[in-house]
């Protein structure tokens, strides 16, 4: 399997204290990478730090062998984050939403929005003001991206957040249908997976001594 | 239309990190898609943009009442009192700039996109500049009235603001994009964004000044055309910079 996102020796100190150090990682297509470890062990730094808003840390991390650095509009493009924060906007519907993010990336019309807010259960909430909808129905137009941007590489940061059972489980699938097809994701969460493929767990915040482990 | 996810992912699949095959990003679809958005996201919520122009009019009419209504006195200080009054109007307006965005976490989607930053900030900037500098500029010469500004003062009244105020705008941008991780901004971004605003206060009320007495003012339009260009150049890096440091904290 080619490989996808790698980091060598990445170090990570945040107000004096060390989050992460000497940290390896390598992520090949079609692999699903776990950061896991107690609340304040640097998972959300971490996810940051590879997806590139966070540049004060040690450390390299390789895009498809090259440095980041080097191409970073590259590995931009083939990049989709969801933060912590869902990035939506509460005066704006939700198609209106995920129209200015396609305009970003691949510009999406009408039929490919509503199709990818119907994956999501939004159905007849297209065009209403994101306001009146609830935390979870954020969360989910922000994971309506999943749908319209052909991004190898996922970086999802708690992405189950206020999302009820059965979506949880829709994204689980999403999650696992793009791996089998060569995609690669890398996430936080605190809700136990279950993936029909192999999933790689990083361990943050029991020593600093973090090891790459196979679960 | 398809249900299942299945043979869209297919074709996902299809252009995965494969850029070559013109699916290339355009920069230009961005700055139209960010412009429009943020033009909407006003529209939503008009109040935002009575705000400043309110602010602009009632300290502009405080002036004959807290000073004198004498026609000759007011015509002296009309063109500092409107330049001062809208200079501080944007002032107060660029706090929101970037804030919004911070919160919601739109502003690291701008950040992370493949595109140069400086753009996505110039967009934004355009957005405030239509929804305060403009209009200023088009209030100004009703409140002139007001003010007694003698009738040479007009044009260049007009043109000064049409100049400067984008400029006020780009400079700004800075100073908002400085301060958005601050948990509480206060008087800083003021303090911060004030003395790079004197030149263009100074050059504005002076062509002001000039064109009521009856001297020419090319130099001035020349030199804030000058400013301008050098702000839409300079400030969008500037806060593009300024953005990622605040996104670091």
């Amino acid at each position: 399997m080619q490989e996808l996102l790698s980091g060598q020796n990445l170090a990570c100190e945040r107000d004096d204290r060390l989050l992460f150090s000497k940290l390896d990682f390598k992520l090949h297509c079609g692999e699903v990478l776990q950061i896991a470890g107690p609340n304040g062990s640097g998972k959300t730094s971490l996810l940051r730090i590879l997806a590139g808003l966070l540049p004060d840390f040690d450390g390299t991390l390789f895009f498809q062998g090259k440095p980041v650095q080097s191409d970073s509009d590259h590995f931009r493009e083939n990049l989709l984050f969801i933060g912590h924060q869902p990035g939506i906007k509460l005066n704006l519907t939700p198609e209106e939403n995920l129209r200015w993010y396609q305009s970003l990336y691949h510009p999406a019309d009408t039929d490919q929005i509503y199709q990818a807010l119907a994956q999501v259960k939004l159905t007849g909430f297209e065009d209403v003001p994101c306001y009146t909808l609830s935390a979870g129905q954020h969360r989910r137009v922000a994971l309506a991206r999943l749908f319209l941007h052909a991004a190898p590489l996922w970086i999802l940061d708690e992405p189950f957040t206020a999302i009820d059972q059965g979506g949880v489980k829709e994204i689980e699938q999403l999650i696992a249908d793009h791996a089998q097809q060569g995609g690669s994701v890398i996430l936080t969460t605190h809700h136990n997976l279950s993936l029909p493929v192999e999933l790689n767990v990083i361990q943050l915040g029991q020593s600093h001594q973090s090891e790459t482990e196979q679960a | 239309m398809m249900n299942d996810a299945t043979p869209r992912l297919a074709q996902k699949k299809q252009h995965i990190i494969r850029r070559e095959e013109g699916m290339q990003v355009s920069s230009w679809h961005a700055f139209t898609g960010t412009l429009k958005r943020d033009l909407l996201l006003v529209f939503r919520r008009r109040s935002d943009v009575v705000n400043p122009l309110l602010f602009f009019s009632i300290a502009v009419t405080l002036f004959p009442l807290g000073i004198s209504p004498e026609p000759d006195f007011l015509a002296q200080i009309a063109a500092g009192v409107l330049w001062v009054s809208a200079l501080l109007a944007t002032l107060l307006s660029l706090d929101s700039l970037f804030q919004q965005d911070m919160a919601d976490g739109s502003l690291e989607q701008l950040v992370i996109s493949p595109h140069p930053l400086a753009v996505m900030v110039l967009a934004k900037v355009l957005v405030h500049w239509l929804v305060t500098g403009l209009p200023l500029t088009l209030l100004a010469p009703m409140l002139a009235v007001m003010m007694f500004l003698p009738e040479e003062g007009y044009s260049t009244l007009f043109l000064t603001l049409l100049l400067g105020t984008p400029t006020l705008s780009l400079v700004g941008a800075i100073g908002a994009a400085l301060t958005v991780g601050l948990r509480r901004t206060g008087v800083l971004m003021t303090l911060l964004i004030l003395p790079l605003y004197i030149p263009v206060l100074i050059f504005g009320t002076g062509a002001v000044v000039s064109a009521v007495n009856g001297m020419a003012v090319a130099g001035h339009l020349a030199i804030m055309g000058a400013m301008l260009m050098t702000a839409l150049v300079m400030a969008p890096l500037a806060a593009g910079a300024a953005l990622r440091i605040s996104l670091n904290g």
